[in-house]
């Protein structure tokens, strides 16, 4: 018996059940190090093997000289392969450290900037979103009958396609906002857009994570002859947290896609949203520079989604360790 | 002076309705102070309902519940009993201690307050070595400590548990009644538990209580007198001979 | 009697909520407000009832052949990768990442590529789209199954590709139906907002942006309304789909599951 010296020291028969519980958490925890490390180096191996097959198909184009015929797939279904159309991996990334006309600062410098800039609208509209969604799911929570009448409308909600009427927002804003105490910017507008895509998936998730919790949590409140904010801070809220951070993820990633369609259809200056448009309006003299500049638009999409993440690990990462051990 | 005073409690659910339940009748019970009662009964007996009455989770259709002189409802407002579920119903994002810290919190205990008592009573279950643990890093065991610590941590003068123990495999559970019975004599909190099991209910208390199918009554009152129970009263054939007496009971009442 | 129950909270909220809606712009009528009132964009829709029934059956058919080309692929990709432990756990964490990219960025790339006027770029946004959620969630309901429940096929004998029709299949359904649920509102607006960047001009996309233009706002409404209805009714199909599917699945609930 090789483990009784770490057993020993102990009669109680549930604490010694809880080392070895212990023990199979310590080394899944080791294992999630180890899936992290593989998960990058798949990441990197696999933006290794999208710019190979993006390389390899275009001198597979190029060879059989795929602009000089009409062929069933390439064109339709597949993109031809000329540097215009699919400008080579090196020229995108080396647009990066380019200076584009008349402009005193890398690329990729200008592509930070401009991120920052949509991500500030994106964050805003994450924001009030966040509390508009929570305030709905409360509300719903409260009253079933407001749940039962409400919910259809808010889920109807989004198949109205309200990213299409970007640019009404951004005339409407500039005309009747100025009942705020602040000027009215056009980015606020793209922000709006932002709301609307984040309200929606908080609302519903927050909904289901503050009727989550078990009937014995809520009769143990009550025990306590606790009131409506006791319950609410310390047992409904707390418990919707996995929920809401399901949520979080998909608004947080919806909030870049709004303020970039905002940006576009609002005709927003300063962001990267803009900047996609301007790539592909002067994309004949400059195909690579579209490219690099939807990369960009890729980049923050993700940075987002693992900030997310990121946040949710730390959050709510400890309440879930050993569970599944 | 009784904990519990209760006169012709009834329980009907869904009152005038095609789904009404009729899930107590006429229950006539009084407890006194220090005592260990179980209700024991076959399933949907209104066990449960029983004490949720008491803890006035749910109040009577008829009839009077008074705990500690009082109306149930008042002694739960004054936060005079403590609970503990069949599931041990932590929360999964608060550490051991400030599962237990919890009901103090909501009484309006300080910091320091809450500190001290939350350590005492890690010491009473013997987990203080687990305090900055969260939940799902603890045994069923464990967690069930844990929440019968949260239950006596405002020292109330009653305790009320509904199966605490009933999902627990047959070691913890022996395990875990001689630890209640321990705490139970540390502390001379009177206390009303639930449970399935006849060797529990004989093992763990001073008095019986045989519940009958639905409408609920109590059918029978058994006292028990094994004196101080250790490992040996597992094997006492005075033990046995109330279990079989206990057994007979379950069986009138099903029938 | 208990079927029209469930009715009548939606209904009458719809009817506060419309009545409501309604009654303060008809009191107030606010010079140039974005937002008519539902008896004008009514009205709108239908003087203008042959130009937006066409751009509805463009936009239509953009979003339903997408949406059959997705769900198709992702399902594909699920199958796939789910046959290959080690595949599935190296692509399936990389898919999450990657559907956090817009996609929609793409459609300037795409226009170039398929031709500005073609609806095949519009198409090949919403392939985009909801290839993800679908493939996600399909995996992790082909992966997520009840051990014991693949034991006991193991336990007859059951051969692999059995075991995936007999329990991983049923298992993953209810995944996959919250997933396409998702993809299906995801597909309107993608396919409406693709039409912005190129496609063809007579679709609803660029018919909301000119009337916008022209500040016919109970037009671009009119029309944003036809995309409303394109995503309910797909939704509504999906609903029933599901039923037919998951008889077993009793509860049809709102609900939103990590794609």
């Amino acid at each position: 018996m090789p483990n009784t010296d770490t057993m020993a020291d102990t009669d109680d028969p549930l604490v010694r059940e809880h080392r070895i519980k212990q023990q199979a958490a310590q080394e899944q925890r080791r294992d999630a190090v180890v899936r992290v490390v593989r998960q990058t180096v798949t990441f990197v191996v696999f933006l290794g093997l999208l710019a190979g097959l993006y390389t390899g198909y275009k001198a597979f184009g190029q060879a059989i000289d795929d602009r000089q015929h009409d062929w069933a797939v390439i064109g339709s279904v597949l993109p031809r392969t000329d540097d215009l159309n699919m400008p080579p991996v090196s020229e995108i990334f080396g647009q990066f450290g380019e200076t584009p006309g008349g402009q005193d600062q890398i690329y990729v410098k200008i592509l930070f900037d401009e991120a920052l800039f949509t991500l500030r609208e994106a964050f805003a509209g994450f924001m009030v979103g966040l509390v508009i969604g929570m305030a709905i799911a409360l509300a719903l929570a409260q009253w079933r009958r407001l749940e039962q009448g409400l919910l259809p409308y808010v889920i109807a909600s989004q198949t109205i396609p309200l990213i299409a009427i970007a640019p009404i927002i951004v005339i409407w804003g500039r005309k009747n906002f100025d009942v705020f105490p602040w000027e009215w910017q056009d980015w606020m507008s793209v922000s709006i857009i932002a709301t609307y895509l984040t309200f929606f998936p908080v609302a519903v998730n927050g909904l289901r994570g503050l009727q989550s919790p078990r009937p014995e949590n809520q009769e143990l409140m009550e025990s306590y002859a606790a009131s409506w904010s006791q319950t609410l801070w310390r047992l409904r809220l707390p418990a919707s947290l996995p929920y809401l951070f399901a949520a979080l993820k998909i608004a947080a990633t919806s909030s870049i896609v709004g303020a970039i369609v905002g940006e576009i259809s609002a005709g927003v200056e300063g962001g990267l949203g803009r900047r996609v448009l301007r790539e592909a309006f002067n994309y004949t003299t400059g195909p690579d520079r579209l490219f690099a500049s939807v990369l960009g638009a890729a980049v923050l999409g993700i940075f987002v989604f693992l900030v997310v993440t990121g946040a949710e690990r730390l959050v709510v990462g400890r309440q879930n360790r050993g569970a599944a051990a | 002076m009784n904990v519990i005073d209760i006169q012709g409690a009834t329980k009907v659910f869904n009152p005038g309705r095609s789904n009404q339940v009729e899930a107590l009748a006429e229950i006539d019970l009084a407890v006194e102070h220090g005592e260990f009662i179980t209700l024991i009964g076959p399933s949907g007996c209104g066990k449960s309902t029983l004490l949720r009455l008491i803890a006035s989770l749910i109040s009577p259709s008829t009839g009077s519940v008074q705990v500690n002189d009082k109306p149930a409802e008042q002694a739960r407002l004054d936060r005079d009993y403590g609970m503990a579920f069949q599931t041990a119903g932590l929360f999964d994002w608060r550490t051991v201690t400030k599962n237990i810290e919890l009901p103090l919190e909501l009484m309006g205990w300080s910091k320091g307050d809450r500190r001290r008592r939350a350590s005492e009573m890690l010491e009473l279950v013997k987990l203080s070595e687990f305090a900055k643990h969260h939940p799902n890093e603890l045994s069923g065991g464990m967690q069930q400590r844990v929440a019968i610590a949260r239950a006596l941590a405002f020292s109330p003068s009653l305790l009320l548990m509904d199966e605490p123990f009933g999902a627990l495999d047959e070691m913890t559970r022996e395990h875990m009644q001689d630890e209640l019975l321990r705490i139970w004599k540390e502390t001379g909190t009177t206390v009303v538990f639930v449970t399935h099991s006849i060797p529990e209910a004989v093992y763990l208390s001073t008095r019986v209580l045989v519940m009958s199918p639905r409408p609920g009554t109590i059918a029978s009152n058994i006292s028990v007198s094994l004196g101080d129970r250790s490992a040996a009263t597992r094997d006492d054939p005075a033990f046995f001979k109330k279990v079989t007496e206990v057994r007979i009971a379950l069986r009138e009442v099903e029938e | 009697m208990n079927a029209l129950k469930g009715f009548s909270a939606p209904v009458a909220a719809g009817v506060v909520l419309f009545g409501v809606w309604q009654g303060v712009l008809s009191l107030f009528n606010p010079e140039g407000f974005v937002l008519p009132a539902p008896s004008e964009i009514v009205g709108a829709l239908i003087d203008n009832w042959d130009e937006v029934y066409h751009g509805a059956r463009i936009t239509g058919f953009v979003v339903v052949s997408g949406l059959v080309a997705g769900i198709i692929l992702g399902i594909i990709a699920a199958l796939l990768v789910t046959r290959f432990r080690t595949a599935n756990e190296t692509i399936t964490p990389l898919a999450v990442a990657i559907n956090a990219i817009p996609i929609i960025a793409l459609a300037p790339i795409f226009n170039n590529w398929f031709g500005l006027t073609s609806p095949r770029s519009n198409q090949a946004i919403v392939v985009a789209l909801v290839f993800f959620p679908i493939f996600i969630n399909t995996t992790r309901g082909l992966t997520q199954v009840d051990r014991s429940q693949i034991e006991l096929m193991e336990s007859y004998a059951a051969s692999r590709s059995r075991i995936t029709r007999e329990v991983r299949i049923p298992n993953a359904m209810p995944f996959f139906f919250t997933a396409l649920k998702l993809a299906t509102s995801l597909a309107v607006i993608a396919a409406i907002v693709a039409e912005y960047f190129g496609g063809r001009q007579d679709a609803l996309g660029p018919m909301i942006t000119q009337s916008a233009g022209l500040t016919r706002y109970d037009e671009a409404w009119a029309a944003v309304l036809a995309g409303t209805a394109i995503g309910a009714v797909l939704y509504f199909a999906v609903l029933v789909i599901e039923r037919l599917a998951m008889p077993w699945h009793s509860l049809i609930r709102a609900r939103i599951d990590e794609p």
